[in-house]
């Protein structure tokens, strides 16, 4: 046995966990904090719809209400979707490309730990006077009139997570295009890989304008600058176009790894080579490029101008053709193939109806004139929750049986993944199905209650019932990893048997270095290519050396706990609380500090011997 | 795996069945096209979903397909197939054709619902209303009559109105869905746009349509309802020259009303106009207008219009309309007095 | 090779910013992360002409009645200046000329001082003519817009002498080299932006 690979007590583990700088160790990290965040915005959701269930309703009272929905849609888009995206693109990725580790494990860490103190720090609003709630929108002229300090957390928080998700985008951005194995070229990546590397660069670039949008509403806010004070000369579209210019690409960011994860899925469970591969590659770029173009169809009613509507109505009709390019290559994917019915192909197969269903109400909304009747209604509702949750979360739920074994090494329960897919699947379509159709009939989005004799009882009941069966799928997962994880049954290299890229060439979970020796990569599915011509794993691409690896390091928690000790000042220096203003240069000093020691000190990390290696016999990439 | 089919088809007549039922109600869904506006509107929603069926069609009958003939019976491995540059062709070429016929009209009728032209002409005719929307209520100043109402909107049918919408605190959206889509109405410009009413549909409505606050406002944004009574032309002349007659506050008739009309002049009529000529500037109409009160069909846009109501609604708004900013700011009145108050607001009609 | 290796002038390699990975994914990485900081300042760009002149009463200065042309342009010349002797650190630091290098990263960090110290004067004569920070939607987005570029002048002043100071006595090897070199790109990056500042909010302001 290997020398790295002791139990370990529980004081230690958490240690570990603090201070890891490896991948696979952050995406459980990613997985653990993402998936907590998921229950509590799920929560929220199901608040609102017991709120809803019935007309003139006091479960909730009205500003409660408001600060619920604005958490529900914060919470899932940025603490929890996002977080899961990047627990599946930090565990497989630099697998997929046969790297040792992202190109800046150190960054990784920083990133991890800034969006969860980020995530903390915003629902810590909840115990601390009223979350945010003028909408996840959060639309300037609302949130500079909110009271109380829930906004401010809003502001703070998104800022500080937003840093670390801009930091990630650019780590995996540099590791694909740096750290590919010998052999692997760009057009021989996996899709997942693709999708990782587009909507990192996605991130790049959208999330500046977020960052900027968020900067100007808090020097407003807590410094008493005037940008979205009408008055005051200032402007309040100004917040909506650099949040749309965030925010549709967010959608994106969002949906492409979904892509990418239903794109391994559809090839690894029909036993069939991915259908029309480059024009798949070439569907999610132009989808990435057209996402920046498409920002003002969120604006369609403000009063742009009919040029201006036009012309964003016709390009987001435009990004209706690569989608459905994807659609029909999956299911050709999946023609003339061998179709097994696993969980996560339970969810793939079922993505297809339900996605082409939020595509095509996509398309529907582009068109303008039409739009101004759809806008801000629940029809809106239920066509981004038919994107979100039909393709997001489908993907995400379906990532997770997927991927569970590569992660943790043993697999999750089929049986009860199945009955968490019937649920879920039900209940969803039980509660956005209706809502269609309550847009139509005149229901606007985010009302806290509805009055009775408009028509919207019935709708909202079913809608309601429908919320239910989805807690209770939710529930059967929560059950089936514990019941999983006390088994603990350990499973081999490739555990669905229908493996084709390179993750699954290597142990369940792979050995803290990835890679042995890295491997020879000879195409499209180099492992499916090996397993093909009878191998049992890949070829090595280089002799057996010495591995350089990254020391531990606590600091990325460090400067991450400064950011969130200084936005506490920030906020309440609003107040005049004397404590407030050296509370955030404390704060400051100490992520400033800690970054100052990151660059003085020297860390060169640290070698792993070829003796050693060869020792650790069982793991690895066998010669 | 049976289930799967099962479920489809029972999904497929239960959309069938909320198709054939449910176009909502006459004076709210957008279902119900009640005038040129939403016909546009309509028919552009009829010839998008009629496109999307399409697509949907062609993507189920391969989803099918796929399900029943491929699915995994033993351990040959399938073909390994690398694309087909003839299908990719056809299913990139054909949606840029079906966006095309949708693109056409989508951008004709963006531009005709946006044609304000007639109301910035010179002596132009048209009827205007300048609407300003305040923290859940509706002000509505016709600016050619010199005449204010407030959360009823009275228009004409079957001509023309112009709007010019502009928020007196934070950012709203005027939405009458059965009559036509939303505008927004902003803090910093004014958002210009038009609707016209149809006369037939209007009487199916029972001549009055709801109106709705669109975009998140705070507490009481879900109660920020209107009402449009639209009715034909020489009927909403009479009702102008009605309201241009009242020229000062209307008398009570009852000794009630009186008293009350004495209590609403001690405290109430600091925030609430009872004459309707629009002789204050927007910025100076913090509350609803009062004049033709007793006319309205909802007590603060959502409450059945009855005495009941509007005393409860003075007792304590709060209830109502969380967030208001009515609440507090009359002092505390006794049963008998609200009594009075409400007798006199009732009392407050314009016309018979 | 070693990232902490002793090197002389012949074994130091040409480009020694990209000869290790660690150096290239540095180097790449932190072009990538010019690329956000392109769209941050684009976006506060944005802003500011949205917001120019926009200001609550006729009273209160615009651009074309604050702006002067000497102040900022010798300002400008500081820092393009410093942009070019930033060049010549890093030519030497390619030839492995230590001192030399730390000699002429010493001459730009004095030249972005001098540059920030302009700024300042600047900024409080204005506040002096009545516009401030908190004065006008005018004057919050060109307090941002150029403050934050002044934020950026600030901290690599403390990157470069954080540099300078750490590196002093173990000279140039492959662990630091793409350091500076890093350093160097944000360097000009922070002059680029200058230059698009002069032109828009300055230039384009006194025409009005």
């Amino acid at each position: 046995m290997s020398t790295y690979a002791q139990k370990k007590g529980f004081g230690a583990t958490l240690w570990d966990f603090l201070t890891t700088v490896d991948h696979k160790k952050i995406a459980i990290l990613y997985l653990i904090a993402g998936g907590l965040f998921f229950l509590v915005g799920g929560l929220e959701a199901v608040f609102i719809r017991i709120q809803l269930a019935v007309p003139n309703n006091d479960f909730v009272s009205a500003g409660l209400f408001n600060e619920i929905i604005t958490m529900h849609g914060t919470t899932m888009i940025f603490l929890a979707a996002m977080p899961l995206i990047f627990a599946f693109m930090n565990a497989v990725m630099p697998l997929q490309i046969g790297a040792r580790d992202v190109a800046f494990p150190f960054v990784n860490a920083v990133s991890f730990w800034l969006f969860f103190f980020g995530g903390v720090f915003l629902n810590l609003s909840w115990f601390l006077g009223g979350a945010p709630d003028a909408g996840w929108t959060s639309y300037a002229s609302l949130a500079i009139a909110s009271k109380g300090h829930g906004v401010d957390f809003y502001i703070l928080g998104l800022q500080i997570s937003g840093f670390g998700t801009l930091m990630g985008g650019i780590n995996f951005l540099v590791t694909i295009i740096n750290m590919r194995a010998p052999g692997m070229t760009y057009m021989r990546m996996p899709l997942f890989t693709w999708s990782t590397f587009v909507t990192s660069a996605l991130i790049l670039f959208a999330f500046p304008p977020l960052t900027v949008g968020l900067v100007l509403m808090m020097f407003d806010r807590m410094f008493g600058a005037h940008f979205f004070e009408a008055a005051m000369g200032g402007n309040t579209i100004i917040w909506e176009h650099l949040f749309w210019i965030f925010g549709h690409p967010e959608v994106y960011i969002l949906i492409l790894p979904a892509f990418g994860i239903f794109s391994e899925i559809f090839s690894m469970f029909s036993r069939k080579r991915l259908f029309g591969y480059s024009s798949m590659v070439f569907a999610t770029v132009l989808i990435g490029f057209l996402g920046f173009m498409v920002w003002a169809h969120h604006m369609f009613t403000t009063g742009l101008g009919p040029v201006a509507n036009a012309i964003f109505a016709v390009a987001t009709m435009a990004i209706g053709v690569p989608t459905g390019i994807k659609i029909f290559n999956w299911l050709f994917t999946m023609w003339g193939g061998s179709v097994k019915f696993t969980t996560p192909m339970h969810y793939a197969f079922a993505f297809i109806p339900t996605f082409v269903a939020g595509g095509v109400t996509g398309v529907m909304l582009a068109a303008a004139a039409a739009d101004y009747q759809y806008h801000d209604t629940y029809f809106v509702v239920a066509h981004f929750h038919y994107v979100i949750v039909g393709g997001v979360v489908f993907a995400l739920l379906a990532g997770t049986h997927l991927y569970w074994p590569k992660m943790f090494g043993t697999m999750l329960n089929e049986t009860l993944g199945k009955i968490t897919f019937w649920t879920f699947f039900i209940g969803f379509h039980m509660t956005f199905f209706i809502q269609h159709f309550l847009g139509l009939w005149g229901m606007p989005r985010r009302v806290f209650t509805y009055l009775p004799g408009q028509g919207f009882e019935t709708a909202n009941a079913v809608s309601s019932f429908g919320a239910a069966f989805m807690s209770v799928g939710v529930i059967v997962m929560l059950i089936n990893i514990i019941l999983t994880s006390v088994k603990n049954v350990k499973v081999g290299n490739d555990p669905w048997g229908d493996g084709r890229t390179l993750e699954w060439a290597i142990p369940s979970p792979p050995p803290f270095y990835n890679f042995k020796q890295l491997p020879l990569v000879r195409g499209l599915d180099a492992y499916w290519i090996e397993k093909m011509e009878g191998k049992k794993g890949m070829t090595p691409a280089e002799p057996l050396g010495d591995i350089h690896m990254p020391n531990s390091s606590f600091l990325p928690f460090i400067m991450s706990l400064g950011l969130f000790i200084a936005a506490f000042g920030a906020m309440y220096h609003v107040d005049k609380v004397s404590w407030a203003l050296p509370v955030m240069i404390l704060g400051l000093l100490i992520t400033f500090g800690a970054m100052f020691t990151r660059s003085v000190k020297d860390d060169h990390g640290f070698h792993i011997h070829k003796e050693e290696l060869m020792d650790d016999d069982d793991k690895g990439v066998k010669a | 795996m049976k289930r799967l089919a099962k479920w489809r088809l029972i999904s497929l007549f239960a959309i069938l069945a909320l198709v054939l039922s449910g176009c909502g109600e006459p004076y709210l869904s957008t279902l119900n096209p009640a005038g040129e506006v939403a016909d546009t509107q309509y028919d552009l929603m009829k010839l998008s979903t009629l496109i999307m069926v399409g697509v949907i069609i062609v993507v189920m009958v391969i989803f099918v397909l796929v399900f029943i003939r491929f699915r995994r019976k033993d351990d040959t491995i399938p073909k390994q197939v690398e694309g087909s540059h003839k299908l990719e062709i056809i299913w990139t070429v054909i949606p840029i054709l079906l966006l095309l016929v949708l693109a056409v009209p989508t951008v004709a009728a963006t531009f005709k619902l946006a044609d304000v032209s007639p109301m910035d002409k010179k002596n132009s005719k048209a009827l205007v209303v300048n609407v300003r929307a305040h923290l859940y209520w509706w002000d509505f100043e016709y600016p050619g009559q010199k005449i204010v109402t407030s959360n009823e909107l009275v228009v004409p049918t079957n001509e023309k109105v112009y709007f010019n919408l502009k928020s007196a605190d934070v950012k709203h959206a005027f939405w009458i869905p059965a009559v036509g889509g939303k505008m927004d109405v902003n803090t910093e410009n004014v958002n210009k746009f038009w609707l016209e009413f149809d006369d037939k549909k209007a009487n199916d409505a029972g001549n009055l349509f709801y109106g709705k606050c669109a975009e998140l406002c705070g507490p009481s944004h879900a109660l920020m309802d209107f009402k449009v009574k639209a009715i034909s032309k020489d009927k909403f002349d009479a009702w102008v020259t009605a309201m241009q007659d009242v020229k000062e506050p209307l008398k009570a008739s009852t000794a009630a009303a009186s008293e009350g009309q004495e209590i609403f002049n001690k405290s109430c009529i600091g925030c609430h106009a009872v004459t309707p000529a629009n002789k204050m500037p927007d910025t100076a109409r913090i509350a609803p207008n009062l004049s033709n009160f007793g006319d309205r069909s909802r007590v603060a846009g959502i409450l059945e219009h009855n005495k009941e109501n509007v005393k409860k609604w003075i007792e304590n708004p709060e209830t109502y309309k969380p967030g208001n900013l009515m609440t507090g700011k009359y002092g505390n009145l006794s049963d008998d007095q609200i009594d009075a108050l409400a007798d006199y607001l009732m009392g407050l009609k314009v016309q018979e | 090779m070693h990232a902490e290796e002793k090197f002389t002038y012949e074994t130091w390699p040409a480009a020694p910013e990209k000869s290790t990975l660690e150096a290239k994914n540095k180097f790449l990485g932190f072009w990538f992360f010019l690329g956000g900081e392109t769209v941050l300042f684009a976006s506060l760009f944005a802003t500011y002409l949205a917001l120019k002149d926009k200001v609550p009463n006729t009273n209160m200065p615009l651009a074309k009645d604050l702006f002067e042309l000497p102040l900022t342009f010798v300002a400008t010349m500081l820092l393009l200046t410093s942009s070019l002797t930033s060049v010549y650190a890093m030519y030497h630091m390619k030839n492995f000329a230590f001192s030399k290098m730390m000699v002429w990263l010493g001459i730009t960090a004095l030249l972005g001082a001098g540059f920030l110290g302009l700024e300042v004067y600047e900024f409080s004569h204005y506040v002096h003519e009545g516009h401030k920070f908190t004065s006008s939607a005018f004057g919050s987005a060109f307090y941002t817009l150029v403050g934050f570029h002044g934020g950026h002048v600030a901290f690599g002043l403390l990157w470069c002498i954080t540099l300078m100071l750490r590196n002093a006595k173990r000279g140039l090897n492959l662990y630091n080299a793409p350091k500076f070199y890093v350093f160097s790109l944000y360097w000009h990056f922070i002059d680029v932006v200058w230059v698009f500042i002069f032109t828009v909010v300055y230039l384009m302001g006194m025409v009005g």
